[in-house]
């Protein structure tokens, strides 16, 4: 049964790659064939991945669905298992990826009325989707490292060409600071293994090391950091948040979905699996830092919001914004509080890609993103509007919502360990009602603008998206049970995290 | 006795240059391209002849040469470059020149240099075998007489490249002088022998030795002859510079290195990891400026010979251990790169014969025009600067993971971040290639079915040293081993 569900996992990473290949052979004039193949890989991974979420047993063991295949061993200076395709998932890898396929298949329903390059945009957006999985899956570092990478770099090409505002520039900024965060991680991934020195890449046996003190306290007080900043700047950690607001607006609907939804994510996986279990003492004492930084980032993001014009902007700047909760939740190293991370992870997720999705779909006809153009839309997009609306009351954590969920786990691991900065994160909460209720004000409600008075509801495929990411949020705001009961074992099994 | 069996696969080569060159004397009209697929073929029959020799015991040829697993694996990797550099080569040259003969017969001379370079545990052995590769080269590199770009290109090769091997004599002579021998072995053990410090000359000795050789891999500051050598050869012949002569340089430091200077590491190895932190960033950073794609791609390898610099100051820092699993991964390092940049040009030659432009932006729209092209230039790329797929992903992790040790974790994140810069330009040229709309007049066109096999063959190659590289990573631990086995006991007498 276990091997069988290893196999689970190794379609999920190694389907988007086939279906990759497949289009790669497809002749570019064949657009509809295209479509619904990307829809069917789609269907399939969505399948798939809300059967790992449910198969993994909240009693059973931490680490689940394990499989682990020899890929290079007994050469140079690798071991036993120097390198091993090992997959597997925890609690967390778990809810992350429910998330990474309710948001893929979202997103490729949006992209369906795609015309340009159609077959290339598809390629990439699963290859991108592969990465994704691998680094959920992956318990070994040369293939967590290998499919950060992956997820990462077809961003260049997917922002750069199918993009709007600035393109090439969001692109650019977006992809060197990404990259240059991996830098990070790519010497920290030199000095655990050589100071480890079991020839091994495998992550468990480092996270052994990490406990058992192979790694030195001093020695994983000074890499942490570089795990820490590597995976930071992809998870919006303030002040390397810069190619977050740049890189949404020029990147097309499909692309900031998974983008904001998924791939932020990956950053503050990365400082979990990275960081908090190779590094538990250095995790211990930089974390205040985390909480400090995160914090900034939350009452930044928030202020910044307050102040947009553009649609896009505002959702970027408000995901810097959730983004700090989600260091503040880690910061905590409290069990509550790394719930609340992990909750505002799938939370903010599923919450993002509904407001990138309609924002596109308002953009695609009106072809502005300005607030002040706007009025009454509610008159003649009644369903956007109330899709809008709950992504809206998401973020500013309304009870019954995700958000609310989400972030009041934060808070009250925050109060437990740092109380000034659970005030503060609580602050940064009331702005983001603000900025929500002002655009709701100016862009919903009042006057018609007749210069709108032709746009057009949202499409089929739109509120079919719509709906499930709404359903997502709804799940998770009103029974959490289901996600927190598969969180508590793999939480409190994290090194240094106090229940 | 002296074993003349041991270089059967440098015969079938040499004659192949020989039957080559007379071919074209007695039969003058003869078609280059089939000159070409007869170098081809012979460079084949090279190849097949030294596979026999995978695992044999090390034959030793009077001291002066060793045919042991180091050998034949820079053999098959000769033999590699030289059979895909001609097939790349055939339709170029047939538009260029009226006499082939004398290009083809010096690839598979210049190849067989190559050879004896990794085979040589004798300096002046490694001197001749060097001087026989680069001698081949400064012809190759100014063989299109009516270009001046060529043959401003071999001038100044010949003149730099003889001023290098005025010093790496130089050098060689100094050591002779200490240790009163020029065998890898018999320097190993005198320099072991001595009491008391180093003195000055071993010191100038070897120091003149590193530039020597330096030169010929075109590391910074040596590099200056790089840019112009690379822009004004014929373009395989810039391919042949960028692989042959960087991974036979490697080879003649390894083996020299490993097995007579290790003894005084100490004397060395903080010059060769400061020549490595420089070659890199300089190659790197000059080469954000570029707009020629050769002279980009020369600065870009200028930038890999500092990534494989780190593995040799490694061997100088490490242990024993270290040193040996440093120079495995350094070949592995030297095959992806190899097979990497081979695509890289296949595609050029393929866009270059179709175009004409060798500048950066002489890409634009490639990927509407030629997207298998365009695939594979991407690809190679992206292999250069370590991302994953594609062979540089695996072989930089892992060489720079090999590297790693105590004193040397700095040179290993400069190394990471210059990768990084590395991304830039090469993203500068995926512009060109997929942001871009073709220029005008530019239309949808096929490459020839040679250059389009090939370049879609050494894709594959990337793909599977990227994905799963431990095949030929076992090779290179063999070759690797190869060459500690005889400097286990140097390594065992000095240090």
């Amino acid at each position: 049964m276990e091997e069988a569900q290893g196999y689970v996992l190794l379609t999920g990473l190694g389907l988007p790659l086939l279906a990759a290949l497949i289009l790669l052979l497809l002749p570019s004039s064949q657009k509809m064939a295209v479509r619904y193949l990307s829809a069917v890989i789609g269907a399939i991974l969505l399948g798939l991945s809300i059967y790992v979420f449910l198969a993994y047993q909240a009693s059973g063991n931490v680490i689940q669905m394990e499989l682990q295949w020899p890929w290079i061993e007994h050469v140079g200076f690798l071991g036993e298992n120097g390198i091993s395709l090992h997959l597997g998932v925890d609690g967390i890898s778990a809810l992350l990826t429910l998330l990474t396929g309710i948001v893929a298949f979202a997103g490729t329903l949006i992209a369906w009325k795609l015309e340009y390059r159609t077959k290339d945009f598809f390629i990439l957006f699963w290859v991108l989707i592969s990465g994704v999985y691998g680094t959920f899956f992956a318990l070994d570092l040369f293939f967590f490292f290998f499919f950060y990478e992956l997820a990462v770099v077809p961003l260049y090409l997917l922002i750069g060409i199918w993009g709007s505002t600035r393109k090439e520039y969001g692109a650019m900024k977006l992809t060197l600071m990404l990259v240059g965060g991996s830098v990070g991680i790519w010497i920290g991934i030199f000095a655990v293994v050589h100071e480890a020195g079991l020839g091994t890449f495998d992550l468990p046996t480092l996270w052994e090391a990490g406990r058992n003190g192979a790694l030195s306290p001093e020695f994983q007080k000074i890499i942490f950091p570089f795990f820490a900043i590597g995976c930071g700047v992809l998870a919006g950690l303030w002040p390397l948040h810069t190619w977050s607001p740049d890189g949404h607006m020029s990147a097309p609907t499909s692309v900031s979905m998974v983008h904001a939804g998924v791939l932020m994510k990956l950053g503050a996986f990365g400082i979990i699996r990275l960081g908090i279990q190779i590094l538990p003492e250095g995790a211990e004492f930089w974390m205040p830092a985390l909480v400090v930084l995160g914090t900034i980032g939350a009452l930044y993001g928030a202020i910044a919001a307050l102040t947009q014009r553009d649609f896009k902007l505002i959702s970027g700047y408000s995901s810097v914004s959730h983004m700090g909760y989600v260091l503040i939740g880690l910061g905590t190293l409290h069990a509550v509080g790394v719930t609340g991370a992990t909750l505002q992870m799938f939370s903010h997720g599923v919450m993002t890609a509904l407001v990138f999705l309609l924002i596109g779909a308002l953009y695609d006809q009106a072809h502005t993103r300005d607030l002040s153009d706007y009025g009454g839309i509610a008159k003649v997009m009644p369903l956007w509007v109330i899709a809008y609306v709950m992504a809206g009351l998401a973020n500013v954590g309304l009870p019954g919502l995700s958000g609310f969920t989400a972030e009041f786990h934060i808070f009250v691991g925050a109060f437990h360990t740092y109380p000034v900065f659970g005030g503060l994160a609580i602050l940064a909460a009331a702005i983001a009602a603000a900025y929500m209720l002002r655009m709701f004000g100016v862009v919903f409600f009042g006057p018609l603008n007749p210069r709108w008075s032709d746009l057009k509801d949202l499409s089929p495929m739109e509120t079919i998206s719509a709906v499930l990411l709404i359903l997502s949020m709804l799940a998770m705001g009103l029974w959490w049970s289901p996600f927190t009961d598969r969180l508590e074992n793999t939480i409190l099994n994290l090194p240094g995290v106090t229940s | 006795m002296r074993d003349f069996t041991l270089f059967i696969p440098e015969y079938i080569a040499v004659a192949s240059a020989v039957a080559i060159l007379t071919a074209e004397l007695v039969w003058p009209k003869i078609r280059k391209d089939y000159l070409a697929y007869a170098t081809a073929a012979g460079a084949l029959g090279w190849l097949i002849a030294a596979i026999p020799y995978i695992g044999n015991t090390a034959g030793n040829f009077e001291n002066l040469l060793l045919t042991d697993d180091f050998t034949t694996y820079f053999r098959i990797l000769a033999a590699g470059i030289v059979m895909a550099i001609a097939l790349l080569s055939a339709h170029y040259l047939q538009n260029r020149t009226t006499t082939a003969g004398e290009y083809y017969g010096l690839l598979l001379v210049g190849g067989t240099g190559m050879v004896l370079m990794a085979a040589s545990r004798e300096l002046l052995t490694a001197y001749i075998s060097l001087e026989l590769l680069s001698f081949s080269l400064y012809i190759l590199v100014g063989y299109l007489k009516r270009d001046r770009l060529s043959n401003e290109a071999s001038l100044k090769y010949i003149l730099l490249g003889a001023f290098s091997s005025a010093m790496l004599l130089y050098g060689i002579s100094l050591i002779y002088g200490v240790t009163g021998t020029t065998s890898y072995e018999g320097i190993a053990e005198a320099l072991a022998a001595r009491d008391g410090g180093t003195d000055a000359a071993t010191v100038v000795g070897i120091m003149l030795i590193v530039a020597g050789v330096g030169f010929k891999v075109s590391a910074a500051p040596f590099h200056m002859w790089a840019p112009d050598a690379y822009q004004g050869a014929p373009l395989p012949i810039t391919a042949f510079l960028s692989t042959a002569s960087k991974a036979a340089g490697f080879a003649l430091i390894l083996r020299l290195f490993t097995g007579a200077l290790v003894v005084d590491a100490v004397e060395w190895r903080a010059a060769i990891a400061v020549l490595a932190a420089i070659t890199m960033t300089a190659g790197n950073l000059i080469a954000i400026q570029q707009t020629n794609l050769k002279r980009l791609v020369a600065y870009s390898s200028i930038g890999q010979v500092g990534y494989m610099l780190v593995a040799i100051a490694a061997i100088g820092y490490g242990d024993a251990a270290t040193a040996q699993s440093a120079s495995s991964a350094l070949l592995l390092h030297i095959a992806g790169y190899t097979v990497s940049t081979l695509a890289l040009f296949t595609a050029l030659t393929a866009h270059y014969n179709r175009t004409g432009d060798d500048s950066i932006s002489g890409l634009r729209g490639l990927a509407e025009t030629q997207p298998f092209l365009a695939l594979v230039i991407t690809a190679s790329l992206f292999s250069f600067a370590g991302l994953p797929f594609f062979a540089g992903f695996a072989t930089k992790l892992l060489l720079f993971q090999a590297s790693t040790t105590d004193g040397l974790l700095w040179l290993v994140g400069l190394g990471a971040a210059n990768s990084f810069v590395s991304l830039y330009y090469y993203l500068m040229i995926m512009r060109q290639i997929y942001l871009f709309d073709p220029a005008e007049g530019q239309t949808r066109f096929r490459p020839t079915p040679l250059l389009g096999a090939l370049a879609g063959l050494l894709l594959l190659g990337m793909l599977f040293i990227g994905i799963y590289p431990q095949p030929v990573f076992e090779a290179t631990d063999h070759a690797a081993s190869a060459l500690f086995e005889v400097s286990a006991s140097v390594l065992a007498s000095g240090r």
